[in-house]
């Protein structure tokens, strides 16, 4: 039969440079740690007297949301304040998509008003995707896409700033048994998580959680790696380093998919005995909003291992990183 | 007008004959195949068909038309125009315009429009249930009279079961056909993708597999019970298969057809959130696209649609979820069969049977001399060169719709005439 068209990832130039952050997958592990790497200085200038550095100064940075969030948009806004950006707010939801523009009639709009970088947060997997293949498509070629999250698909700012904290905390990726508890299914977190842990080597990547929060064929869902699917949370936390808990939206709590949140934190949720079976060192990771009760028991949520607070910080210090170094590279001869 | 097509290899998939030789017209009808000119045969005009495989027109089980109601995504024009230069000389319009095919009033209405020189024939497929929405039988003897050929809910299922068997029941008490896509209504919900390895990492609401099944196993009982010549649509899995073959291992007779797309492509073609791939059914694995080319060349699955539908570029450019479904097909039908045939070693004259004699046993139209170039057969031809390799383009597409997963991608077989009832409806190049 024929051969698969190989479609060239949007996310890169035709160099091999990343000239936008879509997502986690197809990055290499050189590229994860040099983004890493450049994120810590960064986390110095939030300690300094003035805040800022002027890497992005004259740049204007267009948050597109077409979903609500108000924490995540802060932190992009936070992090482009800090790189001495103008920024730009819109909440999409409220203004053009109600009247009926689509979404590639705003993005011409914002395009002719000289941005420089949109960072997109849509409810639809693939979005930033569109959005950056039609930016090629009319030319206006230095525009840098960022995705704050899209649908259930992905949200690599997430992705990098959680394999920061667990860098910071543990350093050697190639030794650790991650687990990665909860909706799975539903959770673009968890899908950069996966892709990232993988490129860096993790050797044992748990999904835990129960069959209707996984997806159908999770053992697959990334080539090559090393998925290990649990139903049974012991299993999955026993011998763990780290713990990433997914929140479950409330959408998901009473239904089909699960009957109650009482049997689900019975089941799933992180309370101090389960977390005893995972390595006396272990650190507990969650991306916020936490739902204490449901899958996180307030006593782990402030205990001594978690380490959620440090993740918001370290968020700003990566997302940083990530907008300079988009805007240092050109995506002149993009496809 | 007389019409001799010589110096071609003719190929009639229905008697069996591949060889060189001459295909005579006279009027609306083939009054001989053959090295010598029927008695008293004057030619008007002479197609030169050297290089060229002359075969009966193309059928498609399934091509939108898009009218009534969807005038800015296609026309009539514009989709002939396609299935002309695309060898389709009689095809199947599923009914789900707006409104849908429901009264016969609106299919008197297309069956008119449709009738002019040059144009394929059009058998409109009747809808079902009233307005498609599975409650109300239409009135089946009406639409059959105005020229409905077969009874269907186009992509909608009828999700209560009782209405489904009594719809079956009444279809059988006429004979006449009934056209259904196996999709259960409740396993499909919200599903965007097929729910595999890819729509798991691309974050795409899976349709499982057994959103076919379970609907199949259902459609095979009522069937069975009803009496009813069952013809299963869109087949899309090899679960989806194996169920066909046992059900026909028992006996019943059932016939099935799948598209172009599921012939060729799987969920991986999706790559980065490409909404041509966005096709219901959905592109399933390269697992199940294999075995459906391995059924379609035992016979297991009869026939090889275009599914052809038109789709306006604002409608596609949309994240994945959210785009319109479908794809254009109706130029692409021919190679896309030649493509499979070299890929699977399949004679010619087996793959070709798949887009002509045996849709035209589906259609109860075999015993006309449709979709075959006996004596006497209506003069529907196509002329075409095998080895010529174009790519395919937007520009390059005459329907309206550009929508494609086949886009830049390089196919051999380019039609180089057409022939409706004797008239040429399509001539790539002069006629001699």
């Amino acid at each position: 039969m024929h051969p698969l068209t190989r479609q060239l990832n949007p996310q890169f130039n035709t160099h091999g440079e990343l000239i936008h952050l879509l997502s986690i997958e197809d990055l290499s592990r050189d590229i994860l740690h040099a983004i890493l790497d450049r994120a810590e200085p960064f986390t110095a200038v939030a300690e300094r007297e003035v805040k800022k550095v002027p890497l992005l100064r004259g740049k204007s940075v267009f948050n597109l949301f077409f979903e609500n969030s108000t924490r995540t948009r802060t932190t992009f806004e936070i992090a482009a304040k800090r790189l001495s950006a103008d920024v730009i707010n819109l909440n999409i939801n409220t203004s053009s998509a109600a009247k009926g523009e689509s979404l590639l009639d705003t993005v011409d709009n914002l395009a002719a008003m000289q941005a420089d970088m949109f960072v997109v947060r849509h409810a639809s997997s693939g979005a930033p995707y569109l959005i950056a293949q039609h930016l090629a498509a009319i030319g206006s070629k230095h525009i840098h896409v960022v995705n704050a999250g899209d649908g259930r698909h992905s949200h690599p700012t997430q992705g990098l700033l959680d394999m920061y904290t667990i860098r910071h905390y543990k350093r050697d990726f190639t030794q650790l048994t991650v687990a990665v508890v909860g909706d799975v299914l539903h959770s673009r977190v968890a899908r950069s998580q996966l892709h990232a842990l993988a490129i860096l080597g993790v050797p044992e990547i748990r999904l835990v959680g129960p069959k209707t929060l996984l997806p159908s064929y999770a053992a697959q869902m990334i080539e090559n790696a090393p998925l290990r699917i649990c139903h049974d949370i012991g299993e999955g936390l026993r011998g763990a380093d780290v713990v990433m808990t997914l929140r479950l939206q409330n959408e998901r709590m009473n239904g089909a998919l699960l009957p109650s949140t009482q049997e689900y934190f019975k089941s799933y949720g992180l309370t101090p005995e389960k977390l005893a079976l995972a390595k006396p060192d272990a650190i507990v990771m969650h991306p916020g909003p936490m739902n204490r009760g449901v899958e996180i028991d307030s006593t782990v949520a402030d205990g001594r291992q978690a380490v959620i607070l440090p993740q918001v910080t370290f968020g700003i210090a990566v997302r940083m990183a990530v907008m300079s170094m988009l805007a240092g590279t050109s995506g002149g001869s993009a496809q | 007008m007389k019409i001799e097509i010589r110096n071609g290899r003719v190929i009639d998939p229905a008697s069996g004959r591949d060889q060189a030789t001459s295909v005579f017209i006279d009027g609306q009808e083939i009054v001989g195949v053959g090295g010598t000119a029927p008695a008293d045969f004057q030619a008007e005009g002479t197609i030169d068909a050297t290089g060229c495989i002359v075969c009966p027109g193309l059928i498609d089980l399934s091509a939108r038309l898009r009218e009534p109601g969807f005038e800015y995504k296609a026309t009539l024009e514009s989709e002939m125009a396609a299935a002309a230069a695309g060898g389709v000389t009689r095809l199947v319009c599923p009914p789900d315009t707006d409104p849908p095919l429901d009264e016969p009033g609106l299919v008197e209405m297309l069956k008119y429009r449709a009738r002019q020189p040059g144009f394929a024939h059009v058998h409109p497929m009747g809808a079902l249930t009233a307005g498609l929405a599975g409650q109300r039988l239409t009135e089946m003897a009406e639409l059959a009279e105005a020229g409905c050929i077969a009874f269907g809910q186009a992509s909608v299922s009828v999700v209560d079961t009782q209405v489904l068997m009594r719809a079956m029941q009444y279809a059988a008490t006429f004979n006449f056909p009934v056209w259904l896509q196996a999709q259960d209504a409740h396993l499909k919900k919200g599903g965007v993708a097929h729910d595999g390895a890819v729509a798991a990492r691309l974050g795409l609401a899976g349709i499982p597999v057994v959103a076919e099944t379970v609907a199949l196993a259902t459609l095979l009982q009522l069937a069975r019970e009803t009496g009813v010549r069952l013809h299963v649509r869109r087949l899309s899995s090899a679960a989806g298969l194996e169920l066909i073959r046992a059900a026909r291992a028992t006996g019943l007779e059932v016939t099935c057809d799948i598209t172009i797309n599921h012939l060729h492509l799987c969920d991986q073609d999706i790559g980065f959130f490409n909404a041509h791939a966005r096709l219901d059914p959905p592109l399933r694995s390269m697992a199940d696209r294999d075995a459906l080319a391995a059924g379609l060349a035992d016979g297991s699955i009869d026939a090889l649609c275009s599914d052809h539908t038109p789709v306006d570029d604002d409608a596609k450019q949309m994240p994945f979820a959210e785009a319109e479904v479908g794809a254009t097909g109706l130029e692409l039908l021919l190679p896309l069969t030649l493509a499979w045939a070299t890929a699977s070693g399949l004679p010619l004259v087996q793959a070709l049977a798949r887009i002509t004699s045996d849709p035209a046993r589906i259609l109860g139209l075999a015993s006309t001399g449709c979709g075959s170039l006996a004596v006497g057969a209506p003069a529907d031809l196509c002329v075409f060169d095998p080895e010529a390799r174009f790519t395919v383009s937007r520009e390059r597409l005459k329907s309206q719709g550009k929508n494609t997963s086949f886009l830049g991608r390089e196919l051999a077989g380019e039609v180089r005439y057409t022939v409706i009832d004797g008239h040429l409806a399509y001539a790539a190049d002069r006629l001699l």
